[in-house]
């Protein structure tokens, strides 16, 4: 930021002015829940399938066709309440929120207004900080529109109807990294209970910021919406321009340039916001009860049931997990950092009881693989390996069968082949060779030539010796017990040389 | 073929009874109703669509499935006609409006299926007023049904036309929808019976949206018994329709008595207003009622007079919303405008919509908008739950509530279609009773002389909520006890000659 330092405190302050600015961020997140069927009709939803081919009368507004609410969607919405320790209200309503777009099929959205299912609750974030919610209400989502097929608009309205969620915070944060690590802790909380997958890329996550600054002691200042925020990192990076954006604003002096209550979209490759729409064009959208659903109720019994669907989550399984299995911090926060992870390590543990050595395997070798873009698998549910062979794989090297770097090429190969450890180890005649004879053979052929080593050796320096590994373990195509090896080179030098 | 001779003599009932009875086939019915259609409908313009050729091979399914002695279906063979805001699977449903000019659904609606499930034969879809908004059926964008006792005349609305087709005897059933009374004032306007239920007790799924907290799916019989008969198909639990009450089918009562019953009635239903005439045809069918065993006990509905006013409010509010879907997008007829999105939508509903259409979206849109919202439409619900209160209180020392279903006989074609509110009023005594959700029906009580024509008057009986069974039961005593059903046969001569063809 040119005109402003970062202060060790909350805020910035000015270089020009030595007013200390400080900012007031809300978020609005958009979830979509991991449900069989839609919000109001049996259609499935599956991100990517061929347009408009998950639809029916419901969901494409057919006249005459009515909603009726999915009740494994208001159980997920629950479950995340209860996980967000929020309050569920008994008694609960849809209301109609109307304006005409061509992927909003009826002309209505079912959304929640005056009485959302739940009020309250909040996220409490790694570094300490509480964020409030203010509510969480149940709406159905929109299609899509195509706009990139020259002057035609393509409607897909297979998302039209698909479970939302739409949590809204208090303004209770300050910077972009609480933003940032609210939303990292928000999707973490929502892939354990099991209600969305969060992924921002396939849209099943999507988020929305309100921003201000104010000077240190004032009254809150006037707040800007951001949309189109297409990553945490967008959120993150778009809240600081906007902060940057709004502090210069004020300290031009030129009241015509201070922020005004409005709408603005982010752009991420100029890393800048514009004007979508300001307050004067804002929709009406005459919200009114839903009269084609009845209002319902949510009784304490159904809240209770939710509750004990609700799994484990990550933090409490991060202190467990450092508690019982003496990981490291880091190799817990890795582990736990997806659901589908946690569960696979946990899976694997309960085989070979090794959850340290399994933990070092998931983070340093699985998880990378992953992440290798020539690798097909690329979330844990799609390894094509079960933790049984995980299991096997960290055996065969705690017991020396094979050797840890030989592990690394197992592993590889089970992500290209899917085969087990084992049937890898046997057809690659990868098992480590711990007979001496054969060991023996292969020393002697690296120490040809090799004298200023021999030499070093013989002159105490025994650390020498690691030259001649790399030999040897080449000669043995990494089978080679390393421990023997050193000791036969020794041996050798030291007797017979 | 030239058909069962006597198809226009008989209702519902006695038409499975002779099909059943192989005094006559399931054919024999189709090919005379088709023969009526064919004489009496370009007079009549009831039907907009008949569907000739699957109402045949239908019709010949069904004599075959007799003919291997399956079980006959509770309707076995007779022929029904629909609203065009119904739904079935690939048949013309355009709601009066030119905006769905074209539009088949792709699915069948739940209350149209018991009835083919039952035997019944859909032969066609009828006129009405636009998306049913209207009292007279002159509010279509296609044809303009006629009273079959006067032509000059209007059928009532907005179910004009599958009033019509049954007054006329084209088909002995039909269904209409009764948002405000388009059934039941039709059905006294033409003579015969007309049934809005219970909010609740027929799915709403696959009738085209109006006002959603008020639409029931509403039938059009000859006879009370007949009516009773198609409520115990078609009414019941639907998975389809959350605001369907989770109740099993409407089941007739045995008892052939009104003895004992209360009947409530109302003084503000007989104020100014009320034709004389009218007026003395309806205090007669009460006398009636009396002289059945019936007791009178005088009753206030004091908060009537905010009905059509509240009921404008409520309906168009929910009208606006149900009819954003007609955009041009997904069905119907499309105009372009400028190329833009909101050009095109805009353009579209221009075109596709009718004057009456638009002025209750705008209505709808303004008590709905912010800043209005609550001196209207929240207002209009505090009413409306006045008026539901009303009734409660009356229902705390009455059985049913008797009064007329319109002020007035059949009016004039064009009489009233360049003053709203005169043809909002029209509704005045079937409007109070939709916004309570109770069940009421439409009974012929006699006739009037108009223009020196006979012109029906209906008796509208209402009950407590969930009592449809009882109100039907005492259309059918009050029915069996006169002879109005037989008066009623005096068709206007131009319709007569017509059937003659
Ligand atoms: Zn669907």
């Amino acid at each position: 930021m040119s005109q402003t330092t970062t202060a060790p405190t909350i805020g910035f302050v000015s270089k020009k002015t030595d007013v200390r600015w400080i900012p007031v961020i809300g978020l609005e997140v958009h979830c979509q829940l991991k449900t069989e069927t839609k919000l109001f009709c049996s259609c499935r939803y599956e991100f990517g399938a061929s347009p408009n081919t998950l639809t029916c009368p419901v969901c494409t507004a057919q006249p005459g066709a009515l909603p009726v609410l999915n009740r494994e969607a208001l159980a997920l919405a629950v479950r995340v309440a209860v996980a967000l320790g929020a309050n569920v209200a008994p008694r609960t309503k849809f209301d109609r929120k109307n304006y005409f777009y061509c992927d909003l099929p009826k002309g209505y959205q079912i959304s929640q207004f005056d009485q959302p299912f739940c009020t309250g609750g909040g996220l409490t974030l790694p570094s300490g900080k509480r964020v409030r919610l203010t509510r969480i209400h149940l709406e159905e989502d929109a299609g899509k529109a195509v706009h990139d097929r020259g002057d035609m608009t393509l409607v897909d309205l297979n998302r039209a109807g698909v479970p939302l969620i739409e949590s809204v915070t208090e303004a209770d944060m300050q910077t972009s990294d609480e933003a940032y690590e609210y939303l990292t802790s928000l999707k973490e909380i929502l892939q354990y209970a099991g209600a969305s997958d969060c992924d921002m890329e396939k849209g099943s996550l999507r988020c929305d910021v309100n921003v201000s600054v104010h000077p240190e002691g004032e009254g809150w200042r006037t707040k800007v919406e951001l949309k189109n925020l297409n990553s945490f990192k967008n959120v993150k990076d778009a809240i600081e321009h906007e902060i940057e954006r709004q502090i210069e604003a004020y300290e031009s002096g030129d009241k015509s340039k201070f922020p005004v209550q409005e709408t603005r979209l982010y752009d991420a490759t100029t890393q800048t916001t514009r004007t979508m729409r300001s307050k004067e064009d804002a929709h009406d959208y005459r919200y009114f009860p839903e009269p084609d659903l009845v209002p319902f109720h949510v009784d304490a019994a159904f809240v209770e049931q939710q509750r004990t669907m609700l799994p484990e989550l990550a933090e409490a399984r991060r202190a467990r997990y450092q508690r019982d299995f003496g990981l490291s911090p880091y190799d817990a926060g890795v582990i736990t950092g997806s659901r589908a992870v946690a569960d696979f390590f946990e899976m694997v543990v309960k085989l070979n009881g090794n959850a340290k050595e399994t933990a070092n395997w998931i983070t340093n070798g699985v998880l990378a693989n992953l992440s290798d873009p020539t690798i097909p698998a690329k979330t844990i549910d799609e390894l094509p390996f079960r933790p049984h062979d995980l299991a096997e794989l960290v055996e065969l090297v705690t017991n020396h069968t094979i050797h840890n770097n030989v592990g690394r090429t197992v592993l590889r190969t089970m992500f290209e082949t899917g085969k087990s450890p084992k049937q890898i180890v046997k057809e690659q005649g990868l098992e480590q060779v711990s007979d001496e004879g054969q060991l023996e053979k292969w020393c002697r052929e690296a120490l040809v030539g090799k004298d200023k080593v021999i030499a070093d050796v013989k002159s105490g320096k025994t650390k020498a010796v690691a030259a001649l590994m790399g030999p040897v373990m080449k000669a043995s195509k990494g089978s080679a017990n390393p421990e023997l090896v050193q000791k036969i080179l020794l041996r050798i030098i030291q007797t017979e040389m | 073929m030239s058909g069962f001779a006597d198809y226009a003599r008989l209702d519902a009932t006695a038409l499975r009874e002779a099909i059943v009875s192989k005094r006559t086939t399931a054919s024999q019915v189709v090919e005379a109703a088709l023969a009526r259609i064919a004489a009496l409908d370009p007079e009549l313009s009831a039907f907009s669509t008949v569907l000739a050729d699957s109402a045949r091979a239908r019709a010949k399914e069904l004599d075959a499935a007799l003919a291997r002695g399956e079980p006959a279906g509770a309707l076995c063979g007779v022929p029904f006609a629909l609203k065009s805001n119904m739904c079935v699977e690939g048949v013309e449903a355009h709601c009066g409006s030119k905006i769905l000019a074209g539009y088949k659904p792709p699915y069948t609606a739940p209350f149209v299926q018991r009835l083919l499930d039952e035997g019944a034969i859909l032969v066609g879809m009828t006129h009405m007023d636009e998306f049913a908004m209207g009292s007279s059926g002159e509010n279509s964008g296609y044809a303009v049904a006629k009273n079959p006792w006067d032509t000059s005349r209007t059928p009532g609305g907005s179910s004009s036309g599958s009033c019509a087709a049954v007054a006329a005897r084209m088909v002995p059933l039909s269904l209409g929808s009764d948002t405000g009374g388009s059934v039941r004032q039709p059905a006294a306007l033409c003579g015969i019976v007309g049934f809005k239920p219970t909010y609740g007790r027929i799915t709403r799924y696959g009738l085209v949206a109006f006002g959603s907290s008020l639409d029931q799916v509403s039938p059009f019989t000859r006879s009370a018994r007949d009516m009773e008969l198609v409520l115990s198909v078609i009414s019941g639990a639907d998975e389809h329709d959350s605001t369907c009450l989770p109740l099993p089918a409407i089941d007739p009562e045995r008892s052939d008595s009104i003895r004992g019953l209360r009947i409530g009635v109302p003084k503000e239903y007989f104020a100014s207003g009320l034709d004389a005439d009218v007026r003395a045809k309806v205090e007669g069918a009460i006398a009636k009622l009396v002289e059945l065993g019936a007791a009178t006990v005088p009753i206030e509905l004091p908060h009537t007079e905010y009905a059509i006013p509240t009921y404008y409010v409520v309906a168009t509010a929910e009208a606006s919303s149900n009819l954003a879907r007609y955009d041009g997008i997904r069905y119907g007829p499309r105009t372009n405008g400028d190329g833009s999105l909101q050009s095109m939508i805009a353009a579209t509903r221009e075109a596709g919509f009718g004057p009456e259409v638009k002025r209750r979206i705008l209505l709808g849109t303004y008590v709905l908008s912010s800043g209005y919202y609550d001196a209207w439409y929240v207002r209009a619900l505090k009413v409306r739950r006045l008026i539901r209160h009303d009734f409660d209180e009356a229902f705390k020392s009455v059985d049913l509530i008797a009064c007329p279903t319109s002020p007035t006989a059949a009016f004039r074609l064009g009489e009233k279609t360049d003053d709203p509110v005169a043809m909002y009023l029209s509704d005045v005594m079937t409007v109070p009773t939709s916004l309570a959700g109770l069940p009421a029906v439409s009974v012929p009580c006699g006739t009037v002389t108009l223009g020196g024509k006979q012109l029906p008057v209906g008796l509208q009986l209402i009950g407590p909520s969930l009592a449809d069974a009882r109100v039907l039961r005492a259309a059918r005593v009050f029915e069996d006890a006169t002879q109005h059903q037989r008066e009623i046969y005096a068709l206007a001569p131009s319709v007569r000659e017509g059937a003659a063809r």
